[in-house]
């Protein structure tokens, strides 16, 4: 009998992650014990050093430690300690504002420059330039110029996720079908009704592609930005617990982006799909 | 002395450098001998009235000999009524208690590292000492030095831990625009050490440490003028002999590990993790280079000073307390459990109360004491901010002529709380410069180019 693609591949998955977990866990098992010291002097050191415990945490310290996180999530202990939960929502907000005014911006335009072939000349050489910079060197700059961390963050996640969604849309503007626009020209439609109602459609599935690309940037961007200024938000908690050099927090906390990032990626996925259409 | 002993005590000198009877090498070298304890005040009306009872003596006696001989001569009761004769100590002390003005702004951002040189301004905050002075104190942990300067800048924070050469730095425009910063008081004093990967346990001689990679938490840190000091005194040119490289606490430890770096100088709860970790051993506690140097400092922008000098006057008040309470043996254990948690260091109990009650594991698998490892002392003497413009022109930080009294002057506001006290018709201490000795050579603060001059090894410029 053979079972359906799905549940072979899920097998297929299990077995992978399985064996990833079992490496794992032998490779950081407790080494032999590192020879003898007076009790007095062991109650002043640290596992690693009075009993050889790795240095790196192995799955089920990772687990319990998550399972703790998980069971509170959203508590809220001043300033500097916040629940899980809370530190994602914080990051979440702030690429969810940065990503909302990189759209207001990106998409009009990436139209005005599909649509005139001038402004597409004029403005590809400081699109070109910008569109390399790393998002750290903005950083300084932006504390510098702005002079508020959080707002200096949210400019960063922009800047940074604005690029793929102004050039995936000029791109798609440009690349609809000239049949198309000439049918609405000889039907006498004016500029702004043929953006709506005929580009638009056409290219909604290239800039929903953009925007996809820009999420993605966007959620790579504001754990690094969040590291440099401190304060809240899942960066925030991954310098804080590596100022603790709490590697079991960095792991869940890396884990936790890694889901994050794969659930914004899917959203923006399953609109994509809604507005693609078949020629 | 610190500003916290008894000043009517004639066996205790007001200022630093060798012991009080000049017999011994240090003052705890003495202590130990003499079996004489420091009787700290334990009430806080009482550390108010100590704060302000050592200012007046300081005031009243600028000449070390002349007070000893003064309270030899008539008994410390009798100077403390003699002196109460002309100037109200009790009072002073009630109106040092509880602030002049009304407070224009109650709730406050301070920003701060999370290392132990930072303990008065995090602890004021779960032990209540803001509360007390009628103010609501966010404490922010902060992500870096250069953060916590432009959070300052931006006015993010009222106020902000700093590393004690930065509002010199800031103030003078070294890697950044010139903005008037001020000190108003000392975080710590001592507090760091030199950490080597565990391979060296037999270098113990610097001679050795040909090219060695060190690092340190900021250019403009004690850690770098104490490091390349100790260096260049065993013939390590620190700018051609060692690598010398700016790494972030945390990184350091784990640099230690992958066998990045041979070892650094940073503050005590970071080389007491790497002992903890089981990857480094304590070569020297810094105080062995220099017993009561600054390290970390209390700092403020002049604006914030001159547009709420009120809240400013109740915030040292407030740390210039926590200070106090933190001078004390016995209340370090319980500091080390309150500054703990995630909201603040986030370390392990066990390390912080290794480096606040001095009782340590130094690696090599000894137990050492040293009670003084890291100590608390607020007033910001002008001769420190000399000291540090000595060595920042000494390694090229700083180029051309230094008026190094007028900036010392301005930026270190002599008295922990030299403004505070002036406010509340305080006479703040007749001298705010003392000499002291950084590895057995003696600064004179009167003559900085001099000292400048005797260094062999330094910068060519």
């Amino acid at each position: 009998m053979t079972f359906s693609l799905r549940f072979r591949a899920a097998v297929v998955s299990i077995a992978i992650f399985l064996a990833f977990i079992g490496v794992w866990h032998l490779a950081t098992r407790q080494t032999a014990s590192v020879g003898t010291m007076s009790p007095e002097y062991a109650k002043l050191m640290g596992l690693t050093a009075t009993s050889g415990k790795s240095a790196m945490p192995g799955p089920l310290d990772v687990g319990a430690k998550l399972w703790e996180h998980l069971k509170r999530p959203f508590y809220d202990n001043g300033p500097n300690d916040k629940g899980l939960g809370i530190q994602l929502a914080y990051s979440i907000g702030r690429v969810g504002l940065g990503y909302l005014i990189a759209v207001i911006v990106a998409i009009p335009l990436g139209f005005l420059i599909g649509m005139s072939p001038l402004m597409n000349k004029a403005l590809d050489p400081f699109i070109q330039v910008l569109k390399p910079i790393s998002p750290l060197a903005w950083m300084p700059l932006a504390l510098y110029t702005i002079k508020d961390s959080s707002l200096s963050a949210i400019f960063v996640i922009f800047i940074c996720s604005v690029w793929p969604m102004l050039l995936n849309t000029a791109f798609g503007v440009a690349a609809v079908r000239k049949e198309w626009i000439n049918v609405a020209r000889t039907l006498e439609v004016g500029t702004f009704r043929r953006a709506f109602t005929v580009i638009l459609p056409a290219a909604a599935p290239t800039i929903l592609t953009g925007m996809r690309i820009s999420i993605g940037i966007a959620w790579l961007v504001i754990v690094a930005a969040e590291m440099l200024v401190g304060g809240t938000g899942i960066g925030y908690f991954v310098w804080n617990e590596w100022n603790n050099l709490s590697i079991t927090n960095v792991i869940i906390a890396i884990l936790m982006i890694g889901i994050v990032g794969m659930l914004l990626d899917q959203i923006l996925a399953r609109f994509t799909r809604m507005v693609t259409f078949p020629e | 002395m610190s500003t916290f002993d008894n000043p009517f005590d004639p066996a205790r000198r007001l200022r630093n450098g060798a012991c009080s009877c000049g017999q011994h090498a240090s003052q705890s070298e003495h202590e130990a001998t003499l079996q004489l304890s420091c009787d700290i005040p334990a009430t806080e009306d009482k550390r108010y009235e100590g704060v302000v009872a050592s200012a007046v003596m300081r005031a009243v006696f600028p000449k070390e000999i002349a007070r000893r001989a003064f309270l030899k001569s008539v008994g410390a009761s009798s100077a403390l009524a003699a002196l109460s004769q002309f100037f109200p100590i009790k009072t002073a002390t009630e109106v040092f208690a509880q602030g002049a003005g009304k407070l224009e702004k109650t709730d406050l951002k301070v920003g701060f590292i999370p290392i132990t040189c930072a303990t008065p301004i995090i602890m004021a905050d779960p032990l209540g000492f803001y509360k007390k002075q009628g103010l609501n104190v966010d404490v922010v942990k902060t992500a870096g030095w250069a953060v916590i300067r432009d959070k300052t800048i931006n006015k993010e924070y009222d106020a902000a831990h700093m590393l004690a050469p930065m509002p010199i730095a800031i103030s003078l425009g070294l890697g950044s625009q010139p903005i008037p910063y001020t000190v108003p008081a000392i975080e710590n004093i001592n507090g760091q050490g030199i950490t080597l990967a565990m391979k060296h346990k037999d270098k113990r001689d610097p001679r050795d440490w040909k090219g060695f990679k060190l690092a340190i938490p900021f250019d403009y840190s004690m850690h770098n003028y104490l490091l390349r000091y100790y260096l260049a005194e065993h013939g390590i040119d620190p700018d051609t002999d060692v690598q010398l490289r700016s790494v972030p606490p945390p990184e350091m430890v784990a640099n230690l590990r992958a066998d990045n770096i041979d070892g650094f100088l940073a503050p005590d709860n970071i080389c007491q993790r790497a002992i903890y970790d089981g990857v480094g051993f304590m070569h020297i506690l810094s105080k062995e280079i220099w017993d009561g140097h600054p390290c970390c400092s209390f700092a403020a922008s002049k604006e914030f000073i001159t547009t709420s000098p009120n809240s400013f006057a109740a915030l040292t008040r407030a740390i210039v307390d926590a200070t106090a309470y933190a001078s004390k043996a016995e209340n370090r254990k319980s500091i080390a459990e309150a500054i703990a948690p995630a909201a603040y260091l986030n370390a392990p109990p066990v390390v912080l109360e290794q480096v606040l009650t001095g009782t340590y594991a130094d690696g090599l698998g000894g137990i050492k004491t040293d009670a003084k490892r890291v100590d608390f002392d607020p007033f910001p003497w002008q001769s420190f901010a000399v000291w540090m413009m000595t060595q920042m022109q000494r390694w090229g930080q700083i180029k051309g002529d230094v008026d190094y009294k007028g900036v010392a002057e301005q930026i270190y506001l002599a008295t922990d709380t030299a403004k505070v006290m002036k406010e509340m018709g305080l006479s703040p201490p007749a001298t705010s410069y003392k000499s002291f000795a950084v590895m057995g050579k003696s600064f004179d603060p009167e003559k900085p180019k001099e000292y400048l001059a005797s260094f062999k090894i330094r910068k060519a410029t």
